[in-house]
């Protein structure tokens, strides 16, 4: 060794492994136009399908006439549920064990459902023809209101379930009821409350709202006659799944089935389901023997692919005199829409809703979710976050406010009370989760300091002070919130999508000049997978991320993996990453003792190399490893340098943040400006510092638009009110606040490399603070609760209920 | 949103323009930016034969500010009216409501032109014209023609133009005073919740003319003389702050809609309105 020769730590940078904030590698196509997303894909002799959607919310199906818009030239053909109905596929499964139609059978349930699908030789000539299919309705009544549907003389909505009087998920007790899901000890919940000296009730209303991702969703569809493959390309977020469901529908086996996602503009939970889109043009391409592409438009996507939230959480949470939680109990409405088509696990039909303890070490608690069908698109998709752990946030994040209020206490010093300590971590909560780590009170502490909290009091004391003084007409919200996240689903032992156990995979290739490429089962919407897993990688097996190719998305070639959405891709498929090349580092050690001329246990690893122990020296670089393993006779040891893992992960990840929104409230407009955000978040093992902030900054701003102004509202006759971007809410640069951030490292202590998943925490704990700021400027007027979104209008009308407009 | 085959009209001139209004009648509607006119045929609620694009017609463009008048062709983008330096000097009030007007890209198209003949009560500009009590020129077969801006709004939609006439160029007194254009919007992109315009004039503490006008609180802008009224004679004070306020809500109907009802509109009005005002006042 000389002057030359790299330090360690030259080594270690010039891998870019873990903790390197290292670029997107991907950046340089989108930034230059050059993603290749499905809009994209242009086939030869391709032709385009769109629906003939549903004007009415409910409506009797009385005839579908599509004579004139067959005769249009360049129409090659109209589809109807009746085309469908004998390849038994005018219904389809939904992935929450219901069945959805694919083109309305009879009758129509939701403003948007598809109708009829129009294949034409031309995206325009579809426009056209659609306007000339003939439609004949007869309005049903409508009911939009979940505790309405329930009652016993509404109208009877799914006619197909009729008698049916139980379903996936147990027992439905009225004809447009789904389920009721329960968990938890009611008796012993109940029984707390009752006993308890303080009690606070609530009903939180979590709005129903929509993932809205740049690109809508869409597909191309090719049956290849000569060789029966069938070929999509479509935006999923899940692809082997979409493939096995194909498969299962259609009839072709699996191997004839490849599915592609390619760039994904977003997906944030839209993009998991099936949509009739996806079936239509796979019929339509079977039928005529040509590709088939069906893209949506805004409207499309806002009116008719999947929702989120939509839950009334009604609460009651108990405690001490002094502020020791005793219980929590929670009933949940949960509107699903026309059908059930929520993306969840199959045994968790409220998805982790029961994450609802929160950061808090609550000795007994209830859960029950009655699922209801309404006139409204179907949808309940976890919208960046995992499954309607969003909802749990925001409802036990705000029964910690009410709470607050009536035990008189600060909602700061209520939260530390009550945390769960470091020293009880791994901690079984009362609903059933084993909480793998977590150090609350340390993140806490930090995120008060660096606010100045106590500073932040007394401001807003003399704001409220100055405002009944008439000297000014803006109050000062503070918004906390201390979230715990549920990610990573799942253990196959109890996660599984239609059977489908929710493991993840990672296939390994070094090539012999030490170089690799590395395919998973998940799919990158934006995240950033080709940059970050290249980096666990590069840690793993000491060759430079820059020099590893990471491939998603093509059935054909990535091994088996159940997708990416609840923050499951770094906790599942980035454990079997590690793992994989764990595998490929212990090959590679024989072939360097093999090379070294010593026993296996003779060398150690360092960084990129093995050397002999005690002669650092005498080593073997990945690099030589790489090339010897494919030219080298090693007796013993097969040629290739290749290593697949697929990871069951022993238990979820729960990641947790610490957030504060400190906002400025204008009481006579209903105007907001979010003046300071601090947002600490602690996902354990950090992979790259940069690709975190940025999926922080996103996260916050969804969470933004959620509170403050994004909604999916319905009028009483199912009309959907927010069906373009002019009326529902997506933040530009202008609305979007400066964010500051932050973190702890706490380690993940089942995960290989400790890490938790954060893409969806800044949406968990977003919501719930920029909603809590709003509630606590108007605290000291005898505000308990007000439902979301917080858009001008509702801000308005709080001042305005609590006499502030004198 | 895929609008319905059309027939696309490029005249080079304001007479070829007029001949294709001539010939095709009901059928044909002209384009200026299209913000409002290509919306509507992609979501096929507005069918056009035959669309006449003015883009290429010189003498519909350009700002001029001389003789104590600032005239503006109807094809001045929002964008060009926001970087004129003379217009600025002029007529600040200009630049302060087009930049408050959707967003830069939208900006570069939509024009002063489209945005008052329009008759949308949404749009900024027909509040604003009515404030500076500008002239609109309307070309037709038989010669131009000059309507007040504050009288060429009926109802929404619905203007003095006849449908063979194209609306050419705007013009107003260079005003004089302080000036506001205040508006509440839910976000970049909207339309207001309430917006006004202001123009005043201060001499020896009083005030002497006052235009107030108002934006999406009726299905048409909405000019309150009575508003103007209270203020002048006064000192700007609280209270003739107050009455214009008072007046100026008794002239407003506004609807309800994705942004709140009409009640919480007109609260809105009161506070925007004053704000504006005051503004006005206090650069006067």
């Amino acid at each position: 060794m000389n002057d030359l020769t790299p330090t360690p730590e030259d080594r270690t940078a010039k891998l870019k492994g873990l903790g390197t904030s290292r670029k997107r590698v991907e950046d340089a196509r989108f930034t230059q136009g050059k993603g290749n997303y499905v809009d994209d894909i242009k086939m030869p002799g391709m032709l385009h399908g769109d629906f003939v959607r549903s004007p009415y919310a409910h409506a009797r199906v009385k005839s579908v006439n599509a004579d004139a818009a067959k005769a249009l030239p360049g129409v090659i053909a109209v589809l109807t549920a009746a085309d469908l109905a004998p390849l038994n596929l005018h219904w389809m499964p939904t992935l929450a064990g219901d069945k959805q139609m694919v083109l309305a059978d009879g009758k129509v349930l939701f403003q948007g459902q598809e109708v009829a699908f129009v294949v034409a030789s031309d995206r325009y000539v579809c426009a056209d023809a659609i306007e000339l299919v003939e439609v004949e309705y007869e309005e049903l009544p409508v009911v939009t209101d979940p505790f309405k549907a329930l009652e016993p003389g509404a109208p009877v909505l799914r006619e197909d379930l009729a008698g049916q009087t139980s379903g996936a998920h147990g027992a439905r007790r009225h004809h447009n009821h789904i389920f009721l899901w329960e968990t938890g000890d009611e008796a012993a919940t109940n029984q707390a409350i009752a006993a308890a000296e303080v009690v606070a009730e609530e009903m939180v209303y979590y709005h129903r709202v929509h993932p809205c991702p740049l690109e809508t969703c869409g597909c191309v569809a090719s049956m290849d006659k000569v060789n029966g493959k069938l070929t999509v390309f479509g935006t999923f977020q899940a692809p082997h799944v979409v493939r096995t469901v194909a498969s299962l529908l259609s009839g072709i086996e699996e191997h004839n089935i490849r599915v592609v996602s390619p760039d994904i503009g977003g997906g944030f939970g839209n993009k998991v389901g099936v949509y009739p889109g996806y079936v239509c043009s796979i019929v339509a391409s079977i039928v005529t023997g040509k590709p088939v592409k069906w893209i949506e438009d805004r409207m499309d996507n806002l009116m008719a692919t999947a929702f989120a939230r939509d839950y009334w959480m009604k609460g009651r949470i108990s405690a001490t005199k002094d502020g020791r939680i005793t219980g929590l109990h929670c009933h949940v409405t949960a509107d699903h829409g026309a059908f059930d088509a929520c993306a969840d696990p199959t045994k968790f039909p409220a998805g982790f809703f029961h994450i609802c303890t929160g950061s808090y070490d609550i000795p007994v608690a209830y859960v029950g979710v009655d699922g209801v069908y309404t006139n409204k698109a179907p949808g309940g998709v976890a919208y960046r976050c995992s499954f309607r752990v969003t909802e749990a946030a925001y409802f036990i994040e705000r029964m910690i406010e009410v709470l607050a209020i009536e035990l008189g206490m600060d909602a700061a010093e209520l939260r530390s009370k009550n945390f769960i300590r470091k020293d009880q971590f791994p901690y079984n909560s009362a609903l059933g989760w084993e909480y793998d780590s977590g150090d609350y009170h340390t993140a806490w502490d930090k995120a008060l300091a660096a606010v100045d909290y106590a500073g932040l009091r007394r401001e807003q004391a003399e704001r409220v002070a100055a405002f009944k003084r008439g000297e000014t007409r803006k109050l000062l919200g503070i918004g906390l919130t201390h979230f715990t996240e549920i990610v990573g689903a799942g253990p196959v032992k109890n996660c599984d999508i239609l059977g489908m156990g929710m493991f993840d995979s990672c296939e390994i290739r070094i090539h012999p000049t030490g170089s690799a490429i590395a395919r998973l089962g998940t799919i990158s919407q934006g995240q950033g997978h080709a940059t970050t897993f290249a980096q666990i990688l590069a840690t793993e097996i000491g060759l430079p991320a820059d020099s590893i190719t990471i491939e998603e998305g093509d059935t054909d070639t990535a091994p088996y993996g159940l997708g990416t959405y609840g923050s499951r891709s770094t906790p599942v498929a980035g454990a079997a990453t590690a793992m994989a090349g764990r595998k490929i580092r212990a090959k590679a050690q024989m072939i360097a003792a093999w090379l070294l001329e010593v026993h296996d246990g003779d060398v150690e690893w360092d960084i990129d190399r093995f050397v002999v122990k005690g002669a650092p020296e005498r080593f073997k670089t990945m690099k030589d490893i790489a090339y010897a393993a494919y030219h080298n006779a090693i007796p013993g040891i097969e040629p290739g340098l290749e290593a697949v893992s697929y990871y069951d992960p022993p238990n979820m990840t729960y990641p947790f943040g610490a957030y504060v929104c400190v906002m400025e409230i204008d009481v006579d407009t209903g105007t907001h400006e979010v003046r300071q955000f601090y947002a600490l978040d602690d996902c354990g093992t950090r992979i790259n510092p940069m690709i975190i902030e940025g999926q922080v900054h996103g996260g916050l701003t969804e969470a933004l638009a959620i509170a403050m102004g994004q909604e999916i509202a319905y009028d009483e006759i199912g009309n959907c009110k927010n069906s373009t971007l002019m009326d529902f809410f997506l933040p530009t640069a202008v609305e979007t606040p400066h964010y500051t951030t932050d973190h702890t490292e706490t380690p993940s202590p089942h995960h290989p490399i400790g890490a938790k998943g954060v893409g969806e925490s800044p949406n968990v704990g977003g919501v719930p603070a920029f909603s809590n700021a709003v509630h606590d400027a108007f605290r000291a007027f005898g505000l308990r609760q007000a439902h979301m979104p917080h858009d001008h209008w509702r801000i308005w009308k709080i001042a305005n209920q609590l006499g502030l407009h004198g | 949103m895929i609008a319905a085959a059309f027939e696309y009209h490029r005249p080079a001139d304001l007479k070829g323009a007029l001949g294709v209004l001539a010939e095709y009648g009901d059928d044909a509607r002209v384009l200026a930016g299209g913000h409002s006119l290509i919306p509507m045929m992609k979501l096929r609620m507005a069918s056009i034969d035959h669309l006449v694009d003015l883009q290429d017609i010189a003498e519909l463009k350009g700002i001029s500010v001389a003789g104590g008048r600032v005239t503006i062709g109807a094809m001045t983008t929002q964008h060009e009216m926001i970087t004129n330096a003379d217009l600025s000097r002029a007529a600040p009030i200009i630049a302060e409501a087009a930049v408050q007007i959707a967003d830069p890209q939208v900006r570069y198209m939509g024009t002063v032109g489209g945005n008052v003949a329009n008759g949308d009560p949404g749009n900024d500009m027909p509040g604003l014209m009515q404030c500076l009590d500008a002239t609109f020129t309307l070309a037709g077969p038989d010669g131009t023609r000059e309507v007040a801006a504050r009288d060429f709004y009926h109802s929404a939609y619905v203007t003095a133009r006849d449908d063979g006439e194209i609306l050419t160029q705007i013009s107003f007194a260079t005003p004089n005073g302080g000036y506001a254009y205040e508006k509440q919007k839910r976000k970049i992109g909207d339309y207001a919740t309430a917006a006004c315009a202001v123009q005043v004039t201060k001499t020896g503490g009083k005030v002497t003319a006052a235009a107030i006008a108002m934006t999406n609180l009726a299905d048409t802008p909405v000019f309150s003389d009575a508003a103007g009224a209270a203020l002048v004679g006064t000192a700007g004070d609280a209270a003739a702050v107050k009455a214009a306020v008072t007046a100026a809500l008794a002239a407003i109907n506004p609807t309800g809609d994705n942004r709140g009802p009409a009640e919480f509109k007109r609260h809105i009005a009161g506070i925007i309105i004053g704000r504006a005002i005051t503004r006005a006042l206090s650069r006067a």
